[in-house]
C-alpha cells in the first residue's frame, strides 16, 4: 500500500532529517521524494511504502501529524489513490 | 520513476484546502420491502433492527475513509423504500410511530438524516397514501432527522393536482407545528416531479421499489472548484469556459467514483450511482451563484442567468459522465437559496427574484430549493406554486421539486435562519393575486403528448 506525505513548513532545517527518522523507526520505505519553495514556503511530497510497516495506517497519520505540530510543520499523509483517481485514467 | 506529477499532487490538495472540495454525502440506501407487517409494532421493530443492522458502520467507514484520502466526507446518510409502501395498511398514527422509528433508527446509527418518509402519488392516492400524507406535518414536527418527500406529479402521469392541494395544506401546517424553529420543518418536506430512485441528497432521498437490497450512492460537491477553475477563463468565448466546467467535474467525479466504490467494498453493499450534482454550501467560496457571476453576470438572478445555467448543467454532465461508471441522482447545479452565499446576497438585493428562481429550473438539476417566503401566504399560493414546477418537470421530462418555507410571522424582507448546512434565506414576495379557484378544482392534469415538440 501506498501513500503520499505532503508537507507545508516556512523553515526547512532538519524537516526531511525527521520525517525520514520517524519512517525508518517504522520501517516505511521511501519510494521518492521532492521538494521545491512556493512562494517562500518549503513544500515536500514523498511517496512512501507501508506495506511493512509496524504500525497501522491511521497511527502513522496521527504520529506524524502530532510530531508536525510540535515543530510547527503541517504534514498530511494521504493514500496515494486519491491522486492517481483524480490525474489519471 | 514512480511519483505523480508534483502540480498533479498539490493541485488536488489546494482543491480540498482552499476550494471546499469534498464528497457531499454517503448514502445508504436500504430496501425495508421485507419489513411489511400488518401489525405495527412489529413492522418498526424489523425496520429498525434492519436499518441498524446494515448500517452499524455507516459513519465509522465514512470517517475511516475521510482520514485515509485526505478528503473530506461531510455527511452520512440512509434512506429506505418509500415508508407509505411499507404502511400501506397502517392509519395516520400508525405512520407516525414508523417515523419516530426511522428517527430513532438514525440517531442509534448516527447519520444526521434519513430519507424515504415518501410517497408516489403522481396518478392518485390510496387509503395508505391519504394516511400517509396527513401524518407528515406531525411526523416531521416530532422527528429531528426524518425526510419526507412526496411525488406528485410525472412525464407518463400528469400531476395529480388533488394532493398538489394536500402538499400545499402539508407545508402550511408543518410551518404552523415548527414555528418556534422559522418552520424547519418545511426544510426536510420536498414535493417532486418525476422523482428519481437513487438521489443521495436530502431531503429528497429515498431508495425506490427498482433497487437492490443495499446500495451505497455518493454526491460530490465542488462549487468552489469549478469557480476557481473559470477564474482563469475571463474574457474568453463560451466554448473555453465549457471546456474548462467539463475537465473541472471530470476531475470532481472521480473522486466521488473512488469513494463510492470504497465504501461500498467496506460496507458489504453494492455500488449504486455517483450523483454529479455542484451542491453549495453557505460558506463564502463555495457557492453556484459565484460561478454564474463569474461567467460575466454583475449578479445572479439578472437577464442572462437561465443561460449562463444552462451551459453550467450540461457541461458539469459531460465532464462527470465518463468518470464515473455509474452516474444518476440528480445530476446537476443545485440552487439552493439559503444554501448558498451568492443566492442570499442576490435574492437579498432584490435581483433575484422567485419568478426568475422558477426559470432557472428549467435548466437546473432540481427545482425551487429552500426558498423563505412569508408566513401569511395561503396554502393554495403554496400548491400554485407547486403546480408550476411540476409543470415544468413534467412537459420537459426532468426532475422538479419545490422544498419551500412559509415562515410564520416572517414578512418580506426578514431572515429567516435554519442554521448549518441549510443556512438562512431572506424571505422572498409571492404574487399576491390569488390562485385558490385553481388549486380548489382537484383531479389530474393529463400527461402531455410527446410529439410535436415545440
Amino acid at each position: 500500500m501506498k501513500a503520499i506525505i505532503t508537507v507545508n513548513a516556512a523553515d526547512t532545517v532538519g524537516i526531511i532529517a525527521f520525517i525520514s527518522a520517524y519512517l525508518a523507526q517504522h520501517n516505511v520505505n521511501i519510494l521518492d521524494i521532492s521538494q521545491t519553495i512556493m512562494q517562500n514556503y518549503f513544500v515536500m511530497i514523498m511517496l512512501i511504502d507501508f506495506e511493512k510497516a509496524d504500525l497501522p495506517f491511521d497511527q502513522l497519520q496521527k504520529g506524524l501529524k502530532e510530531e508536525g505540530e510540535r515543530r510547527n510543520v503541517v504534514i498530511r499523509v494521504q493514500r496515494e489513490d486519491i491522486f492517481n483517481a483524480m490525474h489519471r485514467i | 520513476m514512480n511519483l505523480i506529477n508534483k502540480d498533479d499532487i498539490l493541485q488536488v490538495i489546494e482543491m480540498i484546502e482552499s476550494q471546499h472540495l469534498d464528497i457531499r454525502t454517503i448514502t445508504m440506501g436500504i430496501s425495508l420491502l421485507d419489513c411489511i407487517d400488518p401489525d405495527v409494532d412489529r413492522c418498526c421493530g424489523k425496520v429498525y433492527t434492519k436499518i441498524t443492522a446494515l448500517a452499524k458502520d455507516l459513519v465509522k467507514t465514512g470517517e475511516d475513509i475521510e482520514h485515509e484520502y485526505g478528503i473530506p466526507v461531510v455527511n452520512k446518510r440512509i434512506s429506505v423504500t418509500p415508508i407509505s409502501l411499507i404502511g400501506g395498511s397502517f392509519d395516520e398514527e400508525g405512520y407516525l410511530k414508523l417515523a419516530l422509528t426511522l428517527d430513532r433508527a438514525a440517531k442509534a446509527v448516527g447519520v444526521n438524516f434519513i430519507g424515504g418518509y415518501t410517497a408516489l402519488v403522481q396518478k392518485g392516492m390510496t387509503k395508505g397514501d391519504r394516511a400517509f400524507l396527513a401524518s407528515i406535518p406531525r411526523a416531521l414536527a416530532q422527528t429531528e432527522r426524518v425526510c419526507c418527500s412526496v411525488n406528485v406529479g410525472s412525464t407518463k402521469a400528469g400531476i395529480d393536482m388533488s394532493a398538489v392541494k394536500l402538499m400545499g395544506e402539508a407545508v402550511k401546517e408543518t410551518a404552523a407545528l415548527t414555528a418556534q424553529d422559522s418552520g424547519i420543518g418545511c426544510a426536510k418536506l420536498v414535493v417532486f416531479a418525476n422523482a428519481v430512485e437513487d438521489n443521495p441528497f436530502m431531503a429528497g432521498a429515498f431508495h425506490g421499489v427498482g433497487e437492490a437490497e443495499c446500495v451505497i450512492n455518493v454526491g460530490v460537491s465542488g462549487p468552489g472548484v469549478v469557480a476557481n477553475a473559470l477564474k482563469t477563463c475571463k474574457g474568453k468565448p463560451f466554448d473555453e469556459v465549457a471546456e474548462t466546467i467539463k475537465k473541472t467535474a471530470f476531475r470532481i467525479t472521480r473522486i466521488g467514483q473512488l469513494v463510492a466504490k470504497e465504501a461500498s467494498r467496506r460496507l458489504g453493499a453494492s455500488f449504486g450511482i455517483v450523483d454529479l450534482s455542484l451542491a453549495p454550501t453557505p460558506a463564502r467560496g463555495d457557492s453556484v451563484a459565484e460561478i454564474l457571476e463569474l461567467m460575466g453576470l454583475e449578479r445572479c438572478g439578472t437577464h442572462g442567468t437561465t443561460a449562463a445555467l444552462a451551459l453550467l448543467n450540461d457541461a458539469v454532465k459531460k465532464g462527470g459522465v465518463m468518470a464515473s461508471s455509474h452516474v444518476g441522482g440528480l445530476s446537476g447545479a443545485f440552487i439552493p437559496v439559503s444554501e448558498d452565499a451568492g443566492m442570499i446576497a442576490s435574492a437579498e438585493s432584490g435581483c433575484l427574484q422567485l419568478d426568475k428562481l422558477e426559470a432557472m429550473t428549467c435548466v437546473c438539476s432540481v427545482g425551487l430549493d429552500m426558498i423563505a417566503v412569508p408566513g401569511d401566504t395561503p396554502a393554495s399560493a403554496i400548491s400554485a406554486i407547486i403546480a408550476d414546477e411540476c409543470a415544468i418537470g413534467m412537459i420537459n421530462n426532468k426532475t422538479t421539486a419545490v422544498r419551500i418555507i412559509p415562515v410564520p410571522g416572517a414578512k418580506v424582507g426578514d431572515r429567516a435562519e435554519f442554521g448549518g448546512l441549510l443556512g438562512s434565506a431572506p424571505v422572498m414576495a409571492v404574487h399576491p393575486e390569488s390562485a385558490e379557484e385553481f388549486i380548489s378544482r382537484g383531479g389530474r392534469i393529463p400527461a402531455p403528448i410527446h410529439s410535436l415538440r415545440n
